[in-house]
């Protein structure tokens, strides 16, 4: 292996970890192919250990011969190694930097990463596809799952099982992949139990200046109509931007050979300016001015809140179309791996209370982003502190569990996990041990063999001890449809992710311990009272014989 | 009564502010409420307003559907009916009219309003808040500072006033010759552990040069009296723009120069004015129909209001930290020194005593700095007559920053922000007769204690309303004194206030309501093991705590403006707005 080549000098003495909130640590810094090391080989001190893939960014700095490096992570860390040596402080710096910008994925330390704990139940088996086929086919038989796509060659992005119209052959499939940018025709996303209604999912037609049509694609959409009802299709572009797309291929369905579907345009697809707004918000939270209306300012210029307002409102008027409307729909904005996803997943954690569920929500993730091919890797390449000028880097996945985490601040018990849990999928994304956000789509994942070769989140975070940590004490299970409020006021900063660097958390975490203890206490009491009761019971049954002759 | 002529309106429509739905109902007008009755509705709600509440009735122009009629209040509720026949709604309009303005104090609710209880109950609910032991509480009197009877013709100051020992009369005296409306430098609060005293005062006559001996010499006796600081903090709570142009108007501030051990700072916080207008323009914002979200944090931030409260917040800081870190005393003012002098001295007691973070304590805390150091509620809050250019959001703005601490200190508080909601309500319902009038004097004038009751009594008797759950009164030992952040993204908009009474806005489950039921329901259960074992094991020696067993289930707890649903929230019109297109 090459790691040793990128590393001249693996090991520094009298090394001091400056973290906010903290106290110093002084100790010995260690680089290793994956991870940056700050040990003060004390009892009790705990020990750094940063994955080189979390590196976002770092600085130098030289007072003398005391170099100073900031390290700014992905999960939006800052921390400072003091190093004496300028040489020494150099080589360090280099060494970081090959080592966080590897380009080849089978380098990733997930490929390294052994597990110190046994895996119970393999996550790479959290989601089947023809086990979800077969629940669906319990409620209804209007759907298939196709094999079209069995070698990823009629729409990459796609996994090998897609569920389609019964009535649409492989052939007409592959006719309206054509017509679909990326061959993402449309499948389906969510089957909404209490009246049938469903959410389909696909990219933009390749309707071009011309007026392409395909009667394919018509049919297949149309399939999933009830007869005389229309249906819905939601453009997460504004109308804009869906007519400008028209002039290099793409475009929108056109009401005249769609005459059964009503189109809505939303604005939430904007993926190229995300990644500003992400960096421009990180920024304003890590300000120190302490000046109100710079921090208000600032906040609104990052257009953060917007998109998340934007996102949400889109998510609702999908569920409000399939449960108040009792009408089906689609969904798509470009290329249906990003805004398509964000939307389609968020409308159904409003409408069904299995994803609100831990277990519920992996497999949502598994379904709607991994499998439906959001682009993980591309995305999550760089976060807030990136120099470079963003490639195809946005936040597009932190915008989401940023909504979910909106939904769950007003449904507090209506979801079985926490804030936690949204935290730790955010760092995953980024960086991780887990082979589970590899690579773009599907295809790539079976290429590099991830199954077999890396270890799946979902094998350490669904063990009992993880679990722990994720679960939400007020959870009580709901089978209501969630309607979260969008007005502004009613949406707060995620200070979890945002400002969890950056304030001391203490007194929130006590108070919220507090909260725990109340809720176990009642549940001990509880059953004590239950307990006692029986006992009372069986001491009457015991006298009562003695009472009857 | 005489006043209204249409005492009951039917098919009323009743718009909600930020959809376009709309319920039915019945309107009632009475003496003291305009009460709105839903029709048709299992669960018809009622509407209840106190004509005291409302602040303004607007008869919009003639629509198809009626005559539409907007009535904001003070408590920000803000209601929009539509009443069918346009003579029917210029009756309540100008009923309203003379009813929200009463001439009298005779007419406040006040003086109609009985809650059943007999005298004496009344005067126990009086007597449960006692100046005289709070300061006995503090340590005072002591060898330092003493009770002073020079102030037995009070005006705006309460009667008995606590000064140094060395401060004679004659010092007194013309120091409050020296002084806005004669309010001489007197003690608030004293720091037992470091003999450091918070004073306040109002601003001297000092002019461009003018200067008072006996004034030297207060201030003198104030820093004599602490000998653990040379100097003592005076704390002009003005921008120091305002205290130059007071300056032309023979008043001021203190010249250093003359004032030999001061250490003088402004700390910026601006007038009623300003705070008045800042309110307004922060509802306007907030009333914005599907307000955008860039709309709402530049509406926000050019409204300034948070801006204000971390000023507030800023300068009580500087005063605590002044008391504990350096342990000086510290004398307030402004200009009268009852408006940004009461907010900085109550807010500063409360980061250095945990004492004013109980029920009780905060209950002590508005007795003393507020009510009887003669904050003008009743211009403030518009009670009576009133000069719209007196009115001003000051009380409200220490209520939002006491919530602010909350928000950082969740432990720290006996009570959750539905008592300072509660307390608000009752700032401007006028039933109670603890905040009407503007000073003490007055309220004696009015024979308060004879004629009305007291808030403070009506709101310990449902004290469990009020709790916070995860109070921690072992936090008080832990962090005796609060030390808040300022970074600005520690202030919040303060939804459950300004947006209390709409309820698509809240979140759809509460966790407060939700532990704080538990811990009612963990306090039963309690009681019934320990009843259960007795039961079981009649001859084993069991405490007498079976009487808990029979309590009566918790009292359901009703929250103003909060909502408690099962699940599902509302599914307004709301997420069609602002599309592009409709294809």
């Amino acid at each position: 292996m090459e790691f040793a080549e990128l590393i001249k000098t693996p090991r520094v003495d009298g090394v001091d970890l400056h973290r906010p909130f903290m106290p110093t640590v002084e100790g010995t810094l260690c680089l290793t192919g994956h991870h940056l090391i700050l040990s003060s080989r004390q009892d009790n001190t705990e020990e750094l250990w940063l994955l080189h893939a979390n590196i976002d960014s770092i600085e130098k700095r030289f007072v003398g011969s005391l170099g100073t490096i900031i390290v700014k992570c992905k999960d939006l860390r800052v921390i400072q190694l003091d190093i004496p040596g300028m040489e020494e402080c150099l080589n360090i710096a280099s060494s970081i930097e090959a080592l966080s910008t590897l380009d080849s994925v089978s380098l990733m330390y997930p490929f390294f990463y052994r597990p110190l704990f046994e895996v119970i139940e393999d996550g790479w088996q959290l989601f089947v596809p023809e086990e979800a086929f077969k629940d669906l086919e319990s409620m209804t038989d209007e759907w298939r799952l196709s094999e079209v796509n069995k070698d990823f060659s009629v729409c990459p992005s796609y996994p090998s099982l897609l569920t389609v119209p019964k009535d649409i052959d492989d052939e007409s499939l592959c006719k309206a992949a054509s017509f679909r940018h990326g061959g993402r025709f449309p499948v389906l996303s969510y089957y909404h139990k209490k009246n049938g209604m469903v959410m389909m999912r696909a990219a933009q037609p390749l309707t071009g200046t011309n007026g392409r049509r395909c009667k394919e694609d018509e049919k297949l959409i149309n399939a999933t109509l009830c007869a005389g009802k229309r249906g819905y299709i939601i453009d997460t572009r504004t109308i804009a931007v869906a007519q400008q797309a028209k002039a290099r291929g793409g475009g929108f369905e056109q009401e005249a050979n769609y005459p059964q579907w009503r189109r809505i345009h939303k604005a939430i697809e904007r993926s190229n300016v995300l990644q500003d707004s992400l960096i421009k918000l990180v920024e304003a939270c890590n300000d120190q001015s302490h000046s109100m209306d710079r921090w208000l300012s600032k906040l609104e210029a990052s257009n953060w809140q917007s998109k998340v307002k934007e996102i949400l409102t889109t998510a609702c008027l999908a569920a409000q179309c399939i449960d108040r409307e009792g009408a089906s729909v689609l969904v798509h904005g470009t290329e249906g791996t990003d805004s398509t996803l964000q939307v389609t997943s968020l409308a159904q954690i409003i409408l069904d209370p299995a994803c609100r569920t831990i277990r519920g929500f992996e497999v949502l993730i598994e379904r709607e982003w991994l499998q439906a091919g959001h682009p993980f890797q591309q995305r999550c390449a760089q976060s807030a502190y990136s120099n470079g000028k963003p490639r195809s880097e946005a936040p597009v996945f932190l915008l989401f569990l940023d909504c979910v985490w909106q939904i769950l601040r007003q449904f507090p018990c209506s979801f079985q996990f926490n804030e936690n849990l949204l935290i730790m999928f955010f760092e995953h994304a980024y960086a991780s041990q887990f082979g589970t956000f590899l690579g773009n789509c599907v295809a790539e994942r079976v290429k590099l063999q991830l199954s077999q070769k890396t270890v799946s989140l979902w094998s350490w975070v669904n063990r009992p001890q993880e679990l722990e940590r994720f679960l939400n004490p007020l959870y009580e299970p709901n089978n209501l449809v969630i309607w979260p409020s969008v007005a502004p006021q009613s949406l707060l900063l995620w200070e979890g992710v945002f400002l969890r660097w950056n304030r001391s958390t203490k007194c929130l975490d006590e108070a919220c311990q507090e909260m725990v203890h109340i809720i176990e206490y009642n549940k001990e009491l509880q059953n004590k009272v239950n307990s006692l009761r029986r006992q009372l019971a069986q001491l009457e049954t015991e006298e009562s014989p003695l009472q009857t002759p | 009564m005489e006043h209204i002529r249409t005492p009951k309106v039917e098919q009323v429509k009743l718009l909600d502010r930020f959809s376009n739905k709309s319920v039915t109902g019945t309107l009632h007008l009475t003496a003291t409420h305009l009460i709105f009755v839903e029709s048709n509705s299992t669960s018809a709600q009622e509407i209840w307003i106190l004509h005291h509440h409302i602040a303004s009735v607007e008869k919009l122009s003639l629509t198809t559907s009626g005559c539409p009629l907007l009535i904001q209040c003070r408590n920000f509720r803000l209601v929009h009916f539509v009443i069918p026949r346009e003579r029917d709604c210029h009756d309540i309009y100008s009923s309203l009219l003379r009813l929200l303005r009463p001439v009298s104090y005779d007419e406040l609710y006040a003086f109609s309003y009985n809650p059943k209880q007999n005298d004496q109950q009344r005067e126990e609910g009086w007597q449960l808040i006692d100046l005289a032991a709070e300061f006995e509480r503090m340590g005072v009197p002591c060898d330092q500072w003493q009770l002073t009877d020079v102030n037995r013709e009070y005006k705006t100051y309460p009667r008995d006033l606590y000064v140094p020992i060395t401060a004679s009369k004659p010092i007194i005296i013309g120091s409050s010759k020296f002084r806005s409306k004669g309010r001489f430098p007197v003690l608030t609060y004293f720091y037992q552990e470091k003999k450091a005293a918070v004073c306040r005062c109002s601003q001297p006559l000092s002019g461009f040069s003018a200067r008072c001996l006996e004034d030297e010499h207060m201030l003198q006796a104030i820093s004599k009296a602490n000998h653990n600081s040379r100097y003592i903090y005076v704390m002009d709570t003005r921008p120091k723009l305002n205290a130059l142009a007071n300056r032309a108007a023979g008043k001021g501030y203190e010249n250093e120069d003359n004032y030999p051990n001061i250490r003088f700072q402004f700390v910026g916080i601006e007038n009623i004015h300003v705070m008045r207008g800042s309110l307004q323009k922060l509802l306007e914002v907030m009333g914005t129909r599907s307000l955008s979200m860039t709309d709402y944090l530049v509406g926000l931030e050019n409204s300034g209001w948070l801006r204000h409260i971390k000023a507030i917040m800023d300068a009580a800081i500087f005063l605590a930290k002044a008391v504990t870190d350096e342990g000086a005393s510290v004398l307030v003012h402004c200009s009268d020194g009852w408006d940004r002098t009461a907010q900085v001295c109550a807010l500063g007691s409360l980061l250095l005593d945990p004492y004013y973070r109980t029920i009780k304590g905060f209950m002590v805390l508005i007795e003393k700095d507020w009510i009887s150091f003669g904050h003008k509620f009743a211009d403030r809050c518009d009670q009576l007559d009133p000069d719209p250019k007196e009115v001003s959001p000051i009380f409200t703005q220490f209520l939002e920053c006491v919530w602010q601490l909350t928000e950082q200190f969740p432990q720290a508080f006996e009570f959750s922000e539905w008592f300072l909601i509660q307390i608000h309500e009752h700032v401007h319902s006028c039933q109670f007769g603890n905040f009407l009038g503007n000073s003490q004097r007055q309220r004696e004038d009015l024979q308060l204690k004879e004629r009305t009751y007291s808030l403070w009594a009506h709101l310990l008797s449902e004290k469990q309303n009020y709790l916070n759950p995860v109070y921690s009164p072992s936090f008080a030992e832990s962090h005796p004194v609060l030390e808040p952040s300022t970074q600005a993204y520690h202030f919040k908009f303060w939804r459950n206030m300004y947006h209390q009474y709409d309820r698509s806005m809240h979140p759809r489950q509460s966790i407060l309501k939700h532990v704080l039921t538990l811990k009612e329901s963990n306090r039963e259960l309690e009681g019934t093991v320990q009843a259960l074992k007795t039961v079981s094991s009649p001859q084993e020696f069991a405490p007498d705590t079976s009487k808990r067993a029979q309590s009566p289930s918790p009292t359901s707890v009703s929250y103003p403006g909060s909502v408690w649903r099962g699940g599902q929230g509302r599914c307004s019109g709301q997420y069609w707005q602002r599309t592009d297109c409709r294809g």
